[in-house]
């Protein structure tokens, strides 16, 4: 649905000749962008027309630098003016006063509050060692205090008893006074939700936090929340008076310009993230990896992390030890196929791509990625023989016919699976006449080459000097070597130098992501069938000027 | 535990003057026998229907005032908030002529109405070719405005039905976290109530804490039995056994609750898949009904949302919810266009009479604020 900054500032930018330095009305297309690729994250439309004038003013002028596009260099301004807007600086909750602290939580109607309750509760348990005492003061929602209750008990945090027919400021009081003669630490008061145009259920929020004094206020706010984001932060803040945002539902896949609006309106920092529904589910607040998804940048972070979770790392291990040894077949190659599916189709994983949206296009032009060739791929591995699956080359024709019929098939998608596989081995071969080099073409198909797997993913983007080395490396190689190499397989490696001369350039960060895709190396997608890569533009980045 | 004080009294309370206490849930008073008639509309109207004791009498007849209540509660809502889409038409059109300029300015308008860019630029294409460069009355505008927007609606304002066929009729609640599934069944189940229809609930959120206790709550005050297991149960299986004895008990309407999750959660939605698959071994045509919960505050998520759950439980209606805030779910209107899939109700507030019939003209007359 969207499109990401990159590629649409590239768009504007593309028409324009190069440059030394920004002119307005270069400043001024580009902002136009910016403010469509803010708008459909849900930044709220006053922030985003303060937002772009702050970066404009920087821009305008900007010298750019001659290695990178100029729109490289408005993007690099906007994410740093978001980065900083977003408050660069951590700030955790603060426990600095008199015990018991109070920490009231409010919000609309369910935002998370409960929820987020229990998780700072956890954690200022368990990792802070604070005795901690919570307290509903939801007196309307059904079951909201037996919420709470349950929660307390799993997470094994003492909750305050229910007393029937007290209302909230009644309960509060009863919850200050029992945290400060159990000597408790800190106080959590949750709150029920309220819409801020209720005038009697926001007076009776302030009157609570008048008579309680908490040490913080925090409202919890879900970071799917569209433009009404301004309201319901202008709300709280003047009715109220909160001293941190809670954004929940990080998890999801909403850009989460709620962030920017709220922390904007307030001045408040965002405190805390809410990334699931389980009591650990809870995170602190790192303003660049919203920044990266509020501009459609790909939340790299977010990707490595997701892969790191779902991937078997000990599967991907063994994969790579064969890559190392040539003894690639086909089981290996299921095995690969079942991890990319996994991870939740191509679909997503593109989305989350920094810079994918122009090259999904062009996959959509050639055939698109068809997800079911995934799982058909791995019918027709599954259809052969355990002896065929190690063996490729005993699969003569009638065989080939089995093991189409057997996964309902046709030879073709038979014959189409096997060159792909062969054009896999033949890179691992290259691979192995070139030690140095090996190791890091497989950590870059995300197959553990070099430090394991993880070593492999977290890496993320090769240096500058790293993609330097191994254009020495594939300087040294037979040239004859390569030109056996599948045509495909040749272009990809034809683009290494490219993405080293532009390392500081959007394309240079694809590599970087090949690494959290493993099957997706040598150019070739599986499941992509026929049609390799659109050239040079994946996994070797080097979108061509 | 969750005793409401009377201060606030629901939309429906207040519009046709009943006792604030009125809204307490029918007893066991109600006839399990079902409706004589094949299709009884579940919304429509309310004159010639027997109204069990205990069950306010105004839930059923909300078919004028409640349009009434509506804009005047989201009028009442788009006053107290700062940058507001009436004050915004009327300042860009009293000055100047309908030049690009001035649709610049209506798109900042729409936009902060959670229309969206795409949907946004249809309506102000509209407005382009129409009336470019005429000068053109602020009446006009929000007329124009309106028009274009209710065009898009009123192919999803279809309310919802209770064919009279299956028995039971099986709804499933699916959506994303917090939305307001729970609630929006518990209103529902106080409804059909009034409808003289038996219904029964079933607790299919095994996850989240007291989701069950929650549910068993609105069972209470509607007079419902809510059918649940221990959490952590297969949320498929209950809804097997639940449609079991929905049958066996010749049950009008089983409403199935499910857990909050996020679209983007493959083994979650998996598991929602499971539940429709299961629900098919019992019933081919179950469910029969799956009514998907959207926030009115949630931005441009809300498509992929409406895409997702589509895809996986195949959506039949969106009730849209907490529009009693300052969101206006313009939404809506662009997850209409693209989806066309029926908006069946609106939540309005927490309370069992808290919950209205879609009305396009009206929803699109708030956005437009004529
Ligand atoms: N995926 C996800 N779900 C969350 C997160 N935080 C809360 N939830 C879910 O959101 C739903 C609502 O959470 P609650 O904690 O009950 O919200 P609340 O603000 O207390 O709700 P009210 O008391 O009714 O106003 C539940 O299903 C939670 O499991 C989060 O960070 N990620
Ligand atoms: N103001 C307002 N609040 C609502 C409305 N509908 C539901 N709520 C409130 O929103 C909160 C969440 O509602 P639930 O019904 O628990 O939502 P849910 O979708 O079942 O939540 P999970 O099961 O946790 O995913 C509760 O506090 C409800 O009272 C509405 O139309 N207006
Ligand atoms: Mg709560
Ligand atoms: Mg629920």
């Amino acid at each position: 649905m969207f499109q990401s900054l990159s590629d649409r500032l590239s768009g504007v930018f593309d028409k324009l000749t190069r440059r030394g330095s920004l002119s307005e009305s270069d400043v001024n297309d580009a902002m136009r962008e910016v403010r469509r690729a803010l708008l459909e994250a849900d930044v709220a439309l006053d922030v985003v027309r303060d937002f772009t004038d702050k970066v404009k003013a920087k821009a305008v002028g900007a010298n750019v630098v001659k290695s990178i596009s100029p729109g490289q260099m408005v993007i690099k301004i906007v994410n740093d003016e978001l980065v900083a807007m977003l408050g660069s600086d951590a700030s955790p909750i603060d426990l600095n006063a008199q015990p018991p602290v109070t920490i009231l939580m409010v919000g609309l109607q369910g935002s998370g509050k409960t929820t987020t309750t229990a998780k700072i509760g956890h954690r200022l348990t368990t990792r802070d060692k604070k005795k901690v005492l919570m307290a509903s003061l939801d007196t309307r929602r059904p079951a909201a205090m037996e919420q709470l209750i349950i929660l307390g008990h799993q997470i094994t945090v003492d909750v305050l008893p229910i007393v029937a027919g007290q209302t909230p400021l009644q309960i509060a009081m009863r919850a200050q006074e029992t945290a400060r003669t159990g000597g408790f630490d800190v106080l959590l008061l949750d709150t029920a939700g309220r819409t801020t145009i209720d005038e009697e259920l926001m007076d009776e929020v302030a009157e609570v936090k008048r008579a309680t004094s908490p040490h913080e206020v925090l409202l919890v706010a879900d970071a799917l929340t569209g433009q009404d984001a301004v309201n319901t932060a202008k709300a709280f803040e003047a009715r109220v008076g909160v001293t941190g945002i809670v954004l929940t539902r990080v998890d999801g896949d909403g850009r989460g310009g709620a962030a920017l609006s709220m922390r904007a309106v307030t001045g408040r920092p965002i405190k805390l993230i809410g990334v699931g529904e389980k009591w650990d589910a809870l995170e602190d607040f790192d303003p660049k990896r919203i920044a990266g998804r509020i501009l459609g940048m790909g939340d790299i972070v977010g990707l490595v992390e997701r892969a790191a979770q779902t991937l078997d790392a000990g599967k991907a291990m063994a994969i790579a030890e064969k890559m190392r040894k040539g003894s690639f077949d086909l089981d290996d190659l299921s095995e690969q196929l079942k991890q990319v599916e996994q991870l939740g189709g191509m679909g997503s994983i593109m989305g989350m791509m920094p810079g994918i949206g122009k090259m999904k296009k062009q996959i959509e032009a050639a055939g698109g990625i068809d997800e079911k060739m995934i799982k058909r791929q791995r019918a027709i591995i599954s259809s052969m023989t355990p002896h065929e699956r190690r063996n490729p080359k005993v699969l003569d024709g009638k065989r080939k016919r089995r093991v189409a019929a057997g996964s309902g098939t046709k030879p073709e998608d038979v014959n189409r699976l096997l060159k792909q596989h062969r054009d896999m081995a033949d890179m691992m071969k290259m691979m192995k006449k070139t030690p140095g080099m090996m190791g890091k073409m497989a950590g870059m198909m995300g197959l553990g080459g070099g430090g394991g797997f993880g070593g492999g993913m977290g890496g993320g983007q090769p240096s500058a000097a790293e993609l330097e080395a191994m254009q020495k490396e594939l300087a040294q190689l037979d040239p004859q070597a390569i030109a056996q190499l599948p045509k495909d397989v040749q272009e990809a490696l034809k683009a290494l130098p490219k993405a080293g001369q532009q390392q500081a350039s959007k394309t240079a960060t694809l590599p970087g992501l090949g690494g959290g895709l493993p099957g997706l190396g040598g150019g070739r997608l599986p499941g992509l069938g026929g049609p390799a890569l659109p050239k040079g533009s994946f996994p070797f980045g080097g979108r061509k000027k | 535990m969750s005793d409401e004080p009377e201060k606030k009294r629901g939309l429906f309370g207040r519009l046709f003057g009943g006792k604030p206490d009125d809204r307490a849930p029918g007893p066991e008073t109600v006839a399990d026998t079902p409706p004589s008639n094949a299709v009884v509309p579940a919304f429509e109207g309310g004159e010639g229907r027997d109204v069990p004791a205990g069950i306010p009498a105004a839930a059923s007849t909300e078919e004028l005032p409640a349009k009434q209540g509506w804009l005047q509660r989201l009028k009442a809502g788009l006053a107290k908030t700062s940058t507001k889409l009436s004050d915004g038409i009327t300042g860009v059109f009293t000055k100047r002529k309908l030049d690009n300029e001035t649709l610049e300015d209506l798109e900042d308008v729409l936009i902060q109405a959670d229309l969206g860019l795409e949907t946004t630029e249809r309506v102000l294409a509209t407005l382009r070719k129409t009336r470019f460069d005429k000068t053109i009355a602020p009446e006009e505008v929000r007329q124009v405005l309106a028009e274009e927007v209710e065009r898009v609606l009123t192919p999803v304002a279809v309310p919802l039905r209770i064919s009279g066929l299956n028995q039971p009729e099986v709804i499933l609640f699916v959506g994303v976290n917090g939305t307001g599934k729970t609630t929006t069944i518990g209103k529902l189940a106080a409804r059909f109530r009034t409808e003289g229809r038996s219904v029964l609930l079933a607790a299919g959120d095994t996850f989240r804490a007291a989701a069950i206790e929650q549910l068993s709550v609105w069972g209470e005050r509607t007079g419902v039995r809510v059918v649940s297991r221990e959490v952590g149960a297969d949320a498929a299986g209950l809804a097997f056994d639940a449609l079991s004895e929905a049958k066996r008990d010749k049950i009008d309407v089983l409403m199935i609750d499910t857990a909050g999750r996020l679209q983007n959660k493959k083994g979650l939605m998996e598991e929602l898949e499971k539940v429709v698959r299961v629900l098919k071994k019992s019933d081919p045509t179950a469910p029969h009904q799956v009514l998907l919960v959207l926030d009115a505050t949630t931005g441009q998520n809300a498509i992929s949302q409406v895409e997702a759950f589509q895809l996986v439980a195949g959506v039949t209606g969106i009730v849209m919810t907490k529009l009693d805030g300052t969101a206006r779910g313009g939404i809506l209107v662009a997850i209409s266009a693209k989806f066309k899939v029926p908006v069946v109700a609106l939540g309005v507030g927490e309370r069992v009479e808290d919950l209205q019939p879609f009305d396009a003209r009206e929803f699109a007359q708030a956005i437009a604020q004529s």
